[in-house]
Order: structure tokens, then C-alpha cells, then sequence
């Protein structure tokens, strides 16, 4: 077991020293996601006042498209010189590998968010603070749940033909679930006076989600990215 | 894959099983949905007539949609299976006379 | 097997398509809604049908994905297939009944939205079949096994909100002159699924068995 998380993390640490060195992925990533809620604050604010629930949309589909452009560049940089076959050739746990991916995408992602929810707190007017460890929960599970099968969606996609087209194609209608369960958990949360055993609810099901699609991802792992 | 390497996949997997059914028993999860789901059914029965619509058209039109999605798919297996054949005896046909001018040379 | 199988299969399903109607025809009116609630026998019964293609294409892409039978692979294309043409079918006819009984096409409603994101999955599923070129079919296997464990979150998530479409657990409560019709067309659907399902998988073999003409063609070349 030790030696698993040894592999995930070497994993990790390899994909944040590639990171730290031009760190293209999170600024491109940041500027995107920043950009993303813009366009939706010019959409939805009218008047000085914000469309009534727009704002927990906004900030899931930010969280999702910026995702969808990270997982894309994540394993788009496993292609270069061939560094991809070498990881998989390496004796070691293929789930172990998925894992590090995996976490080190919700590290970028962690960073990510935390200026978009920042952002649309500030654009929309949303109580933030309120609840702020039923609002992280829901943040960190919801995240959980799209990386989950997104990492596992642009590893397999590594090898395809028109990947950047198939990503989004393939990863957004599995991932509704998700989304859904996202959207309503932070809807209810964000209102006046929040039922709170509905954001329990919402947050369970994520759990849930997360639970089966994690199991199931590293389950697939092995047997899809073995030539 | 080492023996090792497989039982620490199986951990993890278990580990999912645990949280899994963790989340299954949260009583919140069955006591919600039923109240909220179904309060909201509004039968549409209290129209007045003249604003109701013919049923029969529709009803038609369903099972003709139906009836054509099938026939229409059924058409293009057909379709395509033929085009498929036709080429497979084409090739087959070029295979063996490769083959006997292969071992003709 | 399945070139025997065939035959039988589209003969029943010719048997169950004749029959349906006349039995639809001769079932009581529904006292609310009147005539239009006929379309619900092969609304029904067109997406059990497409149920019952998603589990095939889930169990047949674990098979494929663990076992590397190729026949799970073509038997999974022929799911995925189906499950769009069921798909379509249930799309297209609820719209038809709801404009009546709702008075409006189109709602954003639990179960509608649940039916058009499962479609989307599926028309995804096939388009990668289409476009994802050599090596996508392991791909396509793990997309399968995603899309049937999504089912039953589609059905929890979108089941807690509100809505304005019949509960299936109506279904097994429905007396035997509204039973009848009903499962004499679910039984209907489901053979012809299965033949259909075989039609489809025959295509997918005989276009397997042309890639190694060609293969053993350039071999030769």
C-alpha cells in the first residue's frame, strides 16, 4: 500500500515540477475560467442585479470548462516524446498512475476555483460565507466527480485521432450527474435561507457519485490503456 | 502486474465499497425525493374545449414515427450490409486470385 | 447461431407489431385523458426497449474490456445503435402525447430531461464509434460501462425534483385491459430489439471480416 502512494505521489510531484517550471497550465486554465465567468456576468447581470439562481450555473460551468481544458492539456503533454508509453511501461500500479493524474489535476483545479467562486461571489452577489464548509464540500466532491471521469476520458483519449473535438463530446453528457447535483446543492445553499437537509441530500449524492465513478475509473484504467 | 500491485487496487476499491454503502444508508437520501417529487402534477384536464386539441392526429402521428424509425433503421442494416457483402465477395474474389497467381510465380 | 436465431426473432416481432394495434385499438379509454393516452403503449414500451439496449452495451462492453472478445465489441456497437433508435422513438412520441395532456411540447421536467441526457451519451457513445479512429473500440468499451453506471444517477438526480410526468410505479398497478396492450407491445419492442440487435451485429462482422480481406490483400501486395 505504501509503495502505491509512493507511486502516486512521484506521479504528482513529476506533474507539478513540469508545472512550476512554466506554469502554462495554470494560467492558461485561470485565464479561462476567469474570462468564462466574465462573459456570463455581461449575460446575466442586468441592471446591477443578477438574474435570480444564475449564479450557482455560472459557477459550475466554469468549473466544467476550465476542467475540460485542463484535463485536455494534461495528457496533451504525456504525448511529447513518447513520455506517456514510458509512464505506462514503468513497473508499477497503472491505478497508481490514474491516481496521480488525477490529484494533480485537482490541485490545479482546487487553485482554479478559488478565484472563480471568489469571482462570482463578488459579480453575482452570492452569501458565500454562510456556509462556507457545506459550500466546500460540495465544491471538492463536485470537482472529485467531474476529474474522476475526465482524467480517466482524456488518458484514453490520449491515443485517438480528434481528441480535443471528443473530449467535451464524450465527458459532458456523462458528467451531467454531476453538474446537476452541483447546480442544485449550491442553488439551494445560496438561497435567502438555505433547507439545509437538501444541500445534505445534493452533497450525499455527490459522495455517492464520486463513490461508484472513482471505483469504477480505476477499475477500467488498466485493461483500457493497456495496448 | 504484481500480486501486490493487484491486492493494493482491490484496497482501494474496497475502500470505495465502504464510502459507497456509507453514503446508500444516509436515511436523507430515500426520506426527500418522494414528498418533493410529487406534489407538482397538474392534470390538464380543466381546459375548455375549443382550446383543447384533436388527440387523434397525434396518436397517429406516434405511431407512424414509430412505425417509420423502425422500418427506416431496418432499411439502412439492409442497405448497408448489402454494400458490405457486395465489396466482401469483391475482395474475396481479388484475395484467391492473388493467391493463385502467387503460387502460379 | 444468430443467422438461425433471425429469422424466428423477426417473425415474432412481426407477430407482436400486427397484434399490437389491434389489441391498442380495443383497449378502454384512459378517463382523464382520453384518446391521447394510447400513445403510451409504445411510448413505454420503446423505452424499456432502449433499457434493455443499454444494458446489453454495458455488459457487453465489460466483457469486451476484460476479455477482449471481439464479438462483445460488435454485439456493444449493435446496442449502442438500438438504444438511439428506441431513444428517438420515446423522444418523438412523448412531445406528441405531452402537447395534449400538458398543453406544452417541451418541459424541462425530471424525467424528459434524464431521457435527452441518456440520448446524448449514446450519440456520443456513436460518434466515437465513428470518429475516433483505430484503437477507439477499448475507449468506446469503458465510455459503455460509463454510461450504464450513469443510468441510475440520471434516474436518482433527476427523480428528486419536481415532476410533472407519470411515476412508472403506476405500471404494474394498471388493470388487465390496459396490461394486456401494454405488455404485448413491451414484448414486441424487446423482440424486435433483439433482432434488430442481431441484423446489427451480423453487419458489424462482416465489416470485420472485410478489414482482414484487406489486411491479408496488402499482406499479399
Amino acid at each position: 500500500m505504501t509503495r502505491f502512494l509512493q507511486v502516486v505521489w512521484l506521479v504528482v510531484r513529476k506533474d507539478l515540477r513540469v508545472e512550476s517550471r512554466n506554469k502554462e497550465m495554470l494560467v492558461t486554465t485561470l485565464f479561462f475560467a476567469v474570462s468564462c465567468v466574465m462573459v456570463f456576468a455581461f449575460a446575466f447581470v442586468r441592471g446591477g442585479r443578477a438574474v435570480d439562481g444564475a449564479a450557482a450555473g455560472v459557477l459550475w460551468i466554469a468549473v466544467a470548462f476550465a476542467g475540460t481544458l485542463a484535463l485536455g492539456r494534461a495528457f496533451e503533454r504525456e504525448r511529447y516524446q513518447d513520455a506517456l508509453r514510458g509512464l505506462l511501461l514503468a513497473p508499477v500500479d497503472r491505478p497508481a498512475i490514474y491516481l496521480g493524474k488525477l490529484s494533480g489535476l485537482l490541485l490545479l483545479l482546487a487553485v482554479v476555483e478559488l478565484v472563480v467562486v471568489l469571482m462570482v461571489a463578488l459579480m453575482f452577489q452570492a452569501p458565500l460565507f454562510e456556509h462556507p464548509f457545506r459550500m466546500l464540500a460540495l465544491l471538492a466532491l463536485g470537482t472529485l466527480g467531474f476529474a474522476s471521469v475526465g482524467t480517466l476520458f482524456s488518458a484514453m483519449l490520449v491515443r485517438t485521432r480528434s481528441r480535443a473535438v471528443l473530449l467535451p463530446v464524450l465527458l459532458y453528457p456523462v458528467t451531467i450527474p454531476v453538474l446537476i447535483m452541483g447546480v442544485s446543492g449550491t442553488n439551494v445553499l445560496w438561497q435567502p435561507e438555505p433547507d439545509l437537509a437538501m444541500v445534505q441530500l445534493w452533497t450525499s449524492l455527490l459522495l455517492f457519485f464520486d463513490a461508484v465513478f472513482l471505483t469504477l475509473a480505476l477499475w477500467t484504467f488498466e485493461p483500457v490503456m493497456t495496448e | 502486474m504484481s500480486g501486490r500491485g493487484r491486492r493494493a487496487r482491490w484496497l482501494v476499491v474496497v475502500i470505495l465499497a465502504v464510502v459507497l454503502t456509507g453514503t446508500w444508508g444516509e436515511s436523507t437520501l430515500w426520506a426527500q425525493p418522494t414528498d418533493a417529487a410529487q406534489d407538482g402534477f397538474v392534470p390538464m384536464d380543466e381546459i375548455p374545449p375549443e382550446e383543447e386539441l384533436p388527440a387523434a392526429p397525434l396518436v397517429m402521428t406516434a405511431y407512424a414515427v414509430a412505425w417509420a424509425i423502425v422500418i427506416g433503421y431496418l432499411w439502412t442494416i439492409w442497405k448497408r450490409l448489402g454494400n458490405v457483402e457486395k465489396e466482401l465477395a469483391d475482395v474475396g474474389r481479388r484475395v484467391s486470385a492473388g493467391d493463385r497467381a502467387g503460387t502460379g510465380a | 447461431m444468430t443467422r438461425r436465431l433471425f429469422p424466428v426473432l423477426a417473425g415474432l416481432s412481426l407477430l407482436f407489431f400486427v397484434g399490437a394495434p389491434v389489441l391498442i385499438v380495443r383497449a378502454p379509454y384512459e378517463s382523464t385523458m382520453g384518446l391521447v393516452q394510447k400513445i403510451f403503449y409504445f411510448h413505454f414500451a420503446g423505452w424499456m426497449a432502449m433499457f434493455l439496449a443499454i444494458f446489453v452495451l454495458g455488459i457487453a462492453s465489460i466483457i469486451f474490456l476484460f476479455r477482449r472478445i471481439r464479438s462483445a465489441d460488435q454485439l456493444a456497437v449493435a446496442a449502442a445503435e438500438q438504444a438511439v433508435i428506441f431513444g428517438l422513438i420515446g423522444l418523438i412520441t412523448g412531445p406528441l402525447w405531452g402537447v395534449k395532456a400538458w398543453g406544452v411540447w417541451w418541459q424541462w421536467d425530471a424525467r424528459l430531461t434524464m431521457a435527452v441526457i441518456l440520448e446524448l451519451i449514446l450519440v456520443a457513445y456513436l460518434l466515437l464509434r465513428q470518429y475516433g479512429g483505430p484503437g477507439s473500440d477499448r475507449l468506446a468499451a469503458g465510455l459503455g460501462i460509463f454510461a450504464m453506471a450513469n443510468v441510475p444517477f440520471l434516474y436518482i438526480s433527476t427523480e428528486i425534483w419536481r415532476t410533472v410526468h407519470p411515476r412508472t410505479s403506476v405500471v404494474p398497478t394498471l388493470p388487465v385491459d390496459f396490461g394486456l396492450p401494454l405488455w404485448w407491445s413491451v414484448a414486441g419492442f424487446v423482440v424486435i430489439c433483439l433482432a434488430m440487435l442481431s441484423a446489427r451485429r451480423r453487419l458489424e462482422e462482416q465489416r470485420a471480416t472485410l478489414d482482414e480481406l484487406y489486411l491479408a490483400l496488402e499482406d499479399e501486395a
